[in-house]
């Protein structure tokens, strides 16, 4: 065969990559390849042991992060990634666990287990990429579709509230929450890095261009003005209360390090309670 | 006007026959690859082309628990789904049934994970056999479209009174455009006619449903069950008579094709039929005699009807498109249970095929023809069973 002229260069996170399962099958201009990037990034800065990491992803576009990424990797069912992760947390505390989902596998299929490892606070790292619409299955009506904006199941527009993600996730108990977009690499590999150290349930929100689904439907299919919009509607406040800057259809992104409040996670609140429990006993 | 055909895939030909039902309320999840049928529906319910509250509900889980609440609640009900969806919906599945609600649910037939894979096989639907549903496969485009208003009569039929499964294969049939013959609105409206069934929550008397049912009575209901599946099939066939003068398509329990004659026959279910029925002609070709069975219901199990079909013949080859591991596969063990009393009955041959999409090719069933052959003739392999196109 004849070799191709066109020299190509290693990738700078290539040797984190499973390069046998490329091509990928993300489309031009989506944000999962920056949102991949600014994870290792991150995942270095926190001087995280990649061996002792595990990556747990449900079904979606973003879900096929788990066969992508060259480390231990569940790719589990629709909504089901956080109690896989919550399982394997409990098995080996000595893991560092990832889940790193989309926000209708998240939000949707899997709000609820979202909402109680949360509450429980579990100590996992939960990376949610929001692109508002369901990407892989043809661009349905997501519970992130803004007001107004259109999908395969909201041909003239959709009128359902959806979640404000990071909301959620501050209101359920998560100990430390952020939201950025795809564009913001060195700001977000800086908060994934202070995710990956909280010993607690990590919330971090990546608002991610999805060119191809929901850009087409939404007149906003050019990959670079999607990356300006996000540039332009975007706006840093680490003080905002994360229950409060729902995210609209054009309206401004709040974004930003919203919430880092440390409290005992579901491992140290079990043993505190085995540990009273027995004194108690042992009286 | 001369009825016309129009183009349709198999997702597309069961939104037009859902848009022509309109239903009451549709409540759905996005899942590979029935996604098709609930977008096209979508697009009716925003055009306003349907009187239907279509609800995008956040789970499979939560798509079956609305279809039930509003069935419940005397609607129309309908819903549609594909493997792991049908999974998540399970534990209300056996509750459409159990609580009598005539709800048709769609389904575009995909292996159930895993690993992961989204392209056609009974996987998900044969698991589901035992839940209390009624089942129908659909080989074409047109079958599946006609079999939506046939499930819906059959469902709200006052003796039967069960939910329907209307099946067609993933992606084979479900994003395949064919030639679909539509029936004006006219006809199909004055043949589903106004729905009887009103409800069980009709505010009327109070009414609690589905509280505990102990060792008192659970029995008898399940009891109860089973004696409206019985009703099923002199109901299946009143109304294909029907449909056959209102629409001119006529349909059987099981299809029979090129059986006259035939020494051999090979049986299956769902898009396949139409590989084999190339296979056959081709065959015929050759001079051999060689005919299919293709039984549309798989619930409830067409064993009387098998059974005088399938002794005719002296070899058949089954066809299933899922697995049962650590057994045979459930085509041919129901329908090889049918014949333990009998005096007349085939040799028979288990083929299981198409696990996760993998193509049933022509060169594939040729083998099987030449096997049925041999097997005819010596009697060797009766009783196996073998799977077609895996790699060893």
């Amino acid at each position: 065969m004849k070799k191709s002229s066109i020299e190509i260069n290693k990738h700078p996170i290539d040797k984190y990559l499973r390069r046998d399962r490329m091509p990928h099958i993300w489309c031009p201009g989506c944000g999962l390849g920056m949102d991949i990037t600014a994870f290792i990034e991150g995942t270095k800065q926190a001087n995280i042991d990649m061996n002792n990491m595990q990556i747990v992803s449900g079904i979606g576009c973003t879900g096929r992060i788990s066969g992508y990424i060259k480390l231990d990797a569940y790719h589990t069912t629709h909504g089901r990634a956080i109690p896989f992760a919550s399982g394997l947390k409990l098995a080996n505390r000595n893991l560092t666990v990832v889940v790193f989902s989309g926000d209708g596998d998240l939000f949707a299929i899997g709000g609820n287990h979202l909402i109680h490892a949360a509450r429980r606070n579990v100590d996992l790292t939960v990376i949610c990429v929001n692109n508002f619409i369901y990407g892989m299955t043809g661009g349905q009506t997501a519970p992130t579709t803004p007001v107004g904006a259109f999908s395969s199941t909201a041909p003239y527009g959709n009128f359902e509230k959806p979640f404000n993600l990071v909301g959620v996730a501050a209101s359920a108990g998560a100990s430390y929450v952020a939201r950025w977009t795809s564009l913001h690499t060195k700001r977000l590999a800086n908060s994934i890095a202070k995710a990956l150290s909280n010993k607690g349930f990590s919330f971090i929100e990546i608002v991610s261009p999805c060119p191809t689904v929901f850009g087409r439907k939404n007149n906003r299919s050019d990959a670079l003005g999607l990356i300006n919009e996000l540039r332009d509607r975007s706006r840093i406040d680490n003080s905002a209360n994360p229950t409060e800057i729902p995210i609209t259809n054009y309206g401004e992104i709040v974004i930003g390090d919203f919430l880092n409040e440390p409290r005992p996670c579901f491992s140290e609140s079990f043993e505190e309670g085995i540990k009273k429990t027995k004194e108690r006993i042992e009286k | 006007m001369a009825a016309k055909y129009i183009p349709l895939t198999g997702a597309e030909s069961a939104a037009y026959a859902m848009k022509q039902i309109n239903p009451d309320v549709l409540a759905a999840y996005p899942i590979t690859p029935q996604t098709p049928i609930v977008m096209k529906f979508s697009e009716y319910v925003a055009n306003g082309e349907v009187d239907t509250v279509s609800i995008t509900v956040e789970s499979e889980h939560s798509a079956m628990s609305a279809t039930v609440g509003a069935a419940a609640a005397g609607a129309r009900a309908m819903t549609a789904t594909a493997a792991n969806g049908l999974a998540l919906m399970w534990e209300i599945v056996y509750i459409a049934a159990s609580t009598r609600l005539p709800i048709v649910m769609g389904i575009v037939n995909r292996a159930l994970s895993g690993p992961i894979n989204i392209h056609g096989d009974h996987s998900d639907t044969m698991g589901a056999r035992d839940a209390g549903w009624i089942q129908v496969y659909s080989e074409n485009n047109q079958e599946v479209y006609d079999n939506y208003f046939m499930a819906l009569r059959i469902a709200e039929n006052e003796d039967v009174l069960l939910p329907v499964m209307v099946c067609q294969d993933g992606f084979i049939t479900s994003h395949s455009v064919e030639n679909v013959m539509p029936a004006p609105d006219q006809v199909v409206k004055e043949f589903i006619g106004k729905k009887k069934f009103k409800g069980l929550l009709t505010a009327e008397k109070p009414f609690t449903i589905g509280p505990l049912d102990l060792q008192d009575y659970y029995f008898e209901h399940k009891k109860q069950q089973h004696e409206a599946m019985k009703k099923v099939f002199p109901v299946i066939e009143a109304i294909q008579k029907e449909f056959a003068e209102k629409f001119g398509r006529k349909y059987d329990v099981i299809e029979e094709y090129r059986t006259e004659d035939a020494d051999i026959v090979i049986m299956g279910m769902s898009s396949v039929m139409g590989t084999v029925k190339e296979v056959i002609d081709a065959a015929r070709e050759k001079g051999i005699k060689v005919g299919a069975v293709k039984p549309r219901f798989f619930r409830p199990f067409p064993g009387e009807y098998l059974k005088k079909i399938l002794s005719k013949f002296k070899a058949v080859g089954i066809l299933d498109r899922s697995d049962s591991f650590g057994s045979l596969p459930p085509l041919f063990t129901e329908t090889a249970a049918v014949f333990y009393t009998s005096s007349t009955k085939p040799l028979v041959k288990s083929y299981i095929h198409g696990l996760g999409g993998r193509d049933t090719t022509v060169k594939l069933l040729e083998k099987v023809v030449t096997d049925l052959q041999k097997l005819s003739e010596t009697g060797e392999g009766n009783f196996t069973s073998e799977y077609l196109g895996v790699r060893e």
